[in-house]
This record gives C-alpha cells, sequence and structure tokens, in this order.
C-alpha cells in the first residue's frame, strides 16, 4: 500500500458544499440517541456526541457495548430510536440522502461479491451513491490500495487482507466526508494494519473524518486524536487522547534501594510509599496531572533520609489500564 | 439548516443496481434462459403436439396454440418469482445488503431496480418462449400491444411477489415454499392446460377462487380474444394483485421488517 504524502483532492461532497468544509465545524452530531431493539436489548442510552472535521475519533468499548449500533443507525442500517443524529448539519431522517452520501462505511465482517472483479464492484458502489462515473479517480483509489494490479480479478481469488482494501476501496469510491471503520483491523497481520494505519492518516490529510471502532487500544492510542469510551450503550466519556492520557493516566516511579528496608522510613510516610520485592524496591504512584507529586521533592528526602538506591525508572499507565479502569468504575 | 444538494431521483444508484443484477443475470444465462426455455419446449412437444393432436381445438382454437399463453405465463411465475425473491434474499444472505441500505438510494428506488431488473429477466423469458412456440405451433395474437403491457404487467405484479419473498424468506429452503408448494399447483391448476369451462360442477366454481385462473385467462384472451372471464376482471384481478403486493412492501421498508431492526 503506498502511503506516501502527495496532493489529493477533498472529499467531493465537501467541494459540492462549498460552505459545508468549515475546519472545526462538527461532522458528524449526536444527541441524545437512544435505540432499544424488538427483543428489549436497550444498545444505546441517551447517547451524545460532536464529531470535529478532519479527525480520527476512536470510539472503544467492549462487545455489545453499542460500538456497532451508533454506527449502523448513522448510516441507515438500524433505524434510530429517540434522539437526533445529524451528519453535516443534514438529519439523517428527512435528509438521509444527504447524510448517507456523505458516509463511508467499512464493515467488519468481508461482505463483498465474491463473483464480481475489483474495478466493477468499486464501480457500482460509486454509482449506487449517486456519483457521475470517474474512472481517474477510481485507479487513482485502486492504486493508493495496492489493487490495481488486481482489477479484474474475482473478489473471491483475492487473499483476506485485500478482500478488506476492497471493502476500503468500495467505501472511498464515492469520495465520502466521513468514514467509518469498524474494526478495521480485525484479523489483520501486523504489516496490513500498519499500512492501514498509515492510509487512515493519509485520509485525514485530505479532510476526510474518520470514526473508528477497535477492539486494540494500541491502535486508539496510535492514531486517535480522540477517544470515546461506551459502555453498556451510554458514552462513559470523551476527550482528546493526550487530556484523557494526562487527567486519567497513572505515573509509578520504582526504586531499586542499595539496601532492603523492614519498613518506610517516618519521615516518609506522607509520600504514601509502598515497599515491594522483599524491601529491596520502593514504588511510588501518583497521578499523571497531579503537581503536588514533585518527583525531586522525593529524592531529595529520600537522600536526607539515607536511603540509597541504585537504579530507578518511571512508568506511565497506558490506554488500555485507563480503559479497563473506566469500565471498571463504570459497572 | 443546510440547503440540500442530492437530486431528489438517485438515478445513478438505480441505474448501478439494475445493471448489477441484470449482470447476474448474464452471468448465469444458460441457466436462466437455457432451462426455461428447454422445458418449455418439451411441454409444447409433449401437450401440443403429441397428446393436443388427439384433444381438437378449444373455443375455436387449435389445442397447441391454446396452451401457449399459459406456458409462457408457467414459466414467467416461476421465473419472476425465482429471479426477484434471489435478487434481494442474496444480498442479505451474503452481508453485501449492508452496502445498498447505507446508499442514497430511496425504498421506491431499490424496488424499481430489484424488481426492475427481475421484470426484464421474466419478459425477455416470455418473449423468448412466444418466439420459440411460434416456431412449433400456429400462432396468431389477436391484441399484440395488449399482450405486451400485460405480460409486463404480470411480470412486474410477480417480480414484487418475489421481492416480498425474497425479503421474509429465513433460508433456501423458504426461498422456494411458496413458489413451489403454492404457486405451481395453482398455475397448473388455473387453466394452462384447460379451459374450466371444461371442468365439471363443483370443480368449475372452486376454480374460481383460484387466482391465477384470471392472470391466465386475461393473457389467454390477448391471444385468441377469448378467455375463462371477461378481460376487465383479469386486468382487475391483476391490479389487484399489484397493489396487495405494493400495500406489503411498502409495509416491510416502513417497518423494517427483516431489512432494518
Amino acid at each position: 500500500m503506498k502511503v506516501q504524502n502527495r496532493e489529493m483532492r477533498p472529499p467531493r461532497s465537501s467541494r459540492a458544499a462549498g460552505d459545508a468544509h468549515v475546519a472545526g465545524s462538527a461532522v458528524l452530531s449526536v444527541a441524545g440517541l437512544s435505540k432499544t431493539y424488538a427483543d428489549g436489548h436497550r444498545a444505546l442510552d441517551h447517547v451524545d456526541l460532536d464529531m470535529r472535521r478532519g479527525e480520527i475519533f476512536a470510539l472503544l468499548g467492549p462487545n455489545g457495548a453499542g460500538k456497532t449500533t451508533l454506527i449502523s443507525i448513522v448510516c441507515g442500517l438500524v433505524r434510530p430510536g429517540s434522539g437526533s443524529v445529524r451528519v453535516a448539519g443534514f438529519d439523517i431522517r428527512s435528509d438521509y440522502r444527504e447524510t448517507r452520501s456523505r458516509i463511508g462505511l467499512v464493515p467488519q465482517e468481508l461482505h463483498t461479491d465474491m463473483f464480481e472483479t475489483v474495478l466493477h464492484t468499486v464501480r457500482f458502489s460509486r454509482g449506487l451513491f449517486g456519483c457521475a462515473p470517474d474512472e481517474a479517480y477510481l485507479e487513482q483509489l485502486l492504486r493508493d490500495l495496492s489493487l490495481w494490479d488486481k482489477r479484474n480479478n474475482a473478489i473471491m481469488t483475492l487473499s483476506g487482507g485485500m478482500k478488506r482494501r476492497v471493502l476500503i476501496a468500495k467505501a472511498l469510491s464515492h469520495e465520502p466526508e466521513l468514514l467509518f471503520l469498524d474494526e478495521p483491523t480485525a484479523g489483520v497481520d501486523v504489516e496490513l494494519r500498519r499500512e492501514m494505519w498509515a492510509l487512515v492518516r493519509r485520509l485525514r490529510e485530505r479532510g476526510v473524518s474518520v470514526l473508528l471502532t477497535t477492539h486494540y487500544i494500541e491502535e486508539a492510542e496510535e492514531m486517535a486524536d480522540r477517544i470515546g469510551v461506551i459502555h453498556q450503550g451510554r458514552l462513559v466519556l470523551v476527550d482528546d487522547k493526550a487530556s484523557l492520557m494526562r487527567k486519567l493516566g497513572r505515573k509509578q516511579l520504582t526504586l531499586h534501594l542499595d539496601r532492603s528496608l523492614d519498613a518506610v522510613p517516618r519521615a516518609l510516610e506522607h509520600w504514601g510509599l509502598h515497599l515491594s520485592g522483599g524491601g529491596a524496591v520502593l514504588e511510588y504512584h501518583f497521578d499523571a496531572s497531579d503537581e503536588s507529586a514533585c518527583v525531586p521533592q522525593l529524592l531529595r528526602e529520600l537522600a536526607r533520609t539515607g536511603v540509597e538506591f541504585t537504579d530507578l525508572n518511571t512508568r506511565q499507565s497506558s490506554l488500555e489500564e485507563i480503559f479497563i479502569r473506566l469500565l471498571e468504575a463504570d459497572r | 439548516m443546510r440547503r440540500a444538494a442530492f437530486p431528489r431521483f438517485n438515478i445513478r444508484g438505480v441505474r448501478a443496481l439494475y445493471l448489477f443484477e441484470m449482470g447476474r443475470f448474464k452471468r448465469t444465462l444458460w441457466q436462466s434462459l437455457a432451462t426455461p426455455v428447454i422445458t418449455t419446449v418439451l411441454y409444447f412437444v409433449v401437450f401440443g403436439t403429441a397428446i393436443g393432436d388427439r384433444i381438437g381445438d378449444i373455443d375455436g382454437v387449435g389445442y397447441g396454440a391454446f396452451i401457449v399463453p399459459g406456458l409462457i405465463l408457467l414459466t414467467v411465475f416461476t421465473q419472476s418469482l425465482s429471479n426477484a425473491s434471489f435478487g434481494i434474499y442474496m444480498p442479505r444472505f451474503s452481508g453485501t445488503i449492508y452496502e445498498i441500505l447505507s446508499a442514497p438510494v430511496s425504498a421506491v428506488e431499490m424496488v424499481l431496480a430489484y424488481v426492475g431488473a427481475a421484470a426484464t429477466k421474466s419478459l425477455l423469458l416470455g418473449l423468448i418462449i412466444l418466439v420459440t412456440a411460434s416456431f412449433i405451433v400456429d400462432l396468431q395474437i389477436a391484441y399484440p400491444v395488449l399482450m405486451l403491457l400485460y405480460l409486463a404487467l404480470v411480470c412486474f405484479a410477480f417480480c414484487l411477489a418475489g421481492f416480498i419473498i425474497g425479503i421474509w424468506a429465513e433460508g433456501f429452503e423458504q426461498l422456494q415454499l411458496l413458489p413451489m408448494l403454492v404457486v405451481t399447483p395453482l398455475t397448473f391448476l388455473g387453466g394452462v392446460f384447460y379451459s374450466i369451462d371444461m371442468l365439471p360442477e363443483p370443480w368449475r366454481t372452486v376454480s374460481l377462487f383460484n387466482p391465477l385462473v384470471y392472470v391466465v385467462s386475461g393473457f389467454r384472451w390477448s391471444f385468441h380474444g377469448s378467455g375463462d372471464v371477461a378481460p376487465w376482471i383479469s386486468l382487475a384481478a391483476l391490479l389487484g394483485f399489484c397493489t396487495l403486493c405494493i400495500a406489503l412492501v411498502w409495509w416491510i421498508f416502513r417497518t423494517g421488517y427483516r431489512i432494518k431492526p
């Protein structure tokens, strides 16, 4: 997959709408959205979400949390319950043609017409979304996704990774403003996963907003500008990734002591230190955002108390740990 | 509030879906065309010539020519139901319907494309059988334009019914259930091979409860100028069936029955 950064045109629908392409405005606006299925399962419970134009938004949540239901409602695959959803200012019910023509969807499952060729299926998708034929654009798209050489191959002859690229090509065939990637790297190898991350970044550079759902926290940590955590149908948290890491992240300072201690010295008790490793390791846990957690001051007090160490290291909790803590707190 | 820019009718979307369905028809050309044509020719050979010569004229029409409209409809009924139901069932089965439902295509456009493509196939098939029959039996068509319009309406109505079956079916068995268990027997008992006037009572009266009697009779009238019931009754029955199917399709899309939870 080619990932070079070259000049590419912005999404078709943004160009057509003209005034729609305003940086920073909400490309997706969800307000009070709830959905209860016929069997009584409440999949979404008063979800509010504004997605900024041009951002990569990662929606995290365990299985059955409501991620796919949310995407499916926006795309028109599931009927909405109460609440409203707007895409680029258009309502998904009354202006569904406007909203759907602006959205590209890459589903989690490899749903393709196996007997069709790559080029035919991408042409079909472009026409289905009401776009005039544009062979030059489709050629460029297939070349970008390393599919051009396979354009005349039946989809059933392609590998799983290639089929996933075909789904991405279909989703991008009508030049959408907003791309939904539902578990885009589920079951793909490491190399393809890296290539897809690079592709998503290139799409953002072109002005495409991307909402991805993923189980791989590493993926969200690597790519997302903002992160939303959904659990049991409720959007538990939405924040900038950096801010989230800063606010909810925990840090740990570990000191390997020169001599083992029986207990934490009385003079250091107010730091809340913890002895481990048979008294040979001293640990200090603190919030990443806590300004009073002054490590140099701790080190000075350690020296004054006569506690010496041979090595030290610090570690910041990962997004995965933050995610798990959030879910546990929500239970 | 932003002003909408997307066309009110997604003609490109309809065209893409229609051509996709016709492409499937092309890929399975042998299966789609040859099988029903060969089967119908065999019917003509057996009933029209081998047995027909011993039966004599019905309503002043030779038996071979008499069964032509019924045999055309026999194929058109089954192929319309089969093509239209398969056309919408396959994307449901394979999961590719996600793309159609997420596209800026209205319910009317979706039905136009799917039912239109299936009806085109059925119409072509009916006309091919007609041409084939004209080589085997001496055939004259009293009202050719009405015959074509009526055939097109039959194709449309039964393709609509097939579309409904394709939405309703939850497996390949159900896809075949109604066509095989209901439509085929009703067609055979609907006056394809005989005039219901030839039946003794009470079977003649019972036959009048078979809706396909009216459809076959109307088509036969366009060929021979005579039928089991008046042509306007046949047309009314067919239009009533169309209306019922349209109402069901409207309900399906309104409630999302089996396509949108």
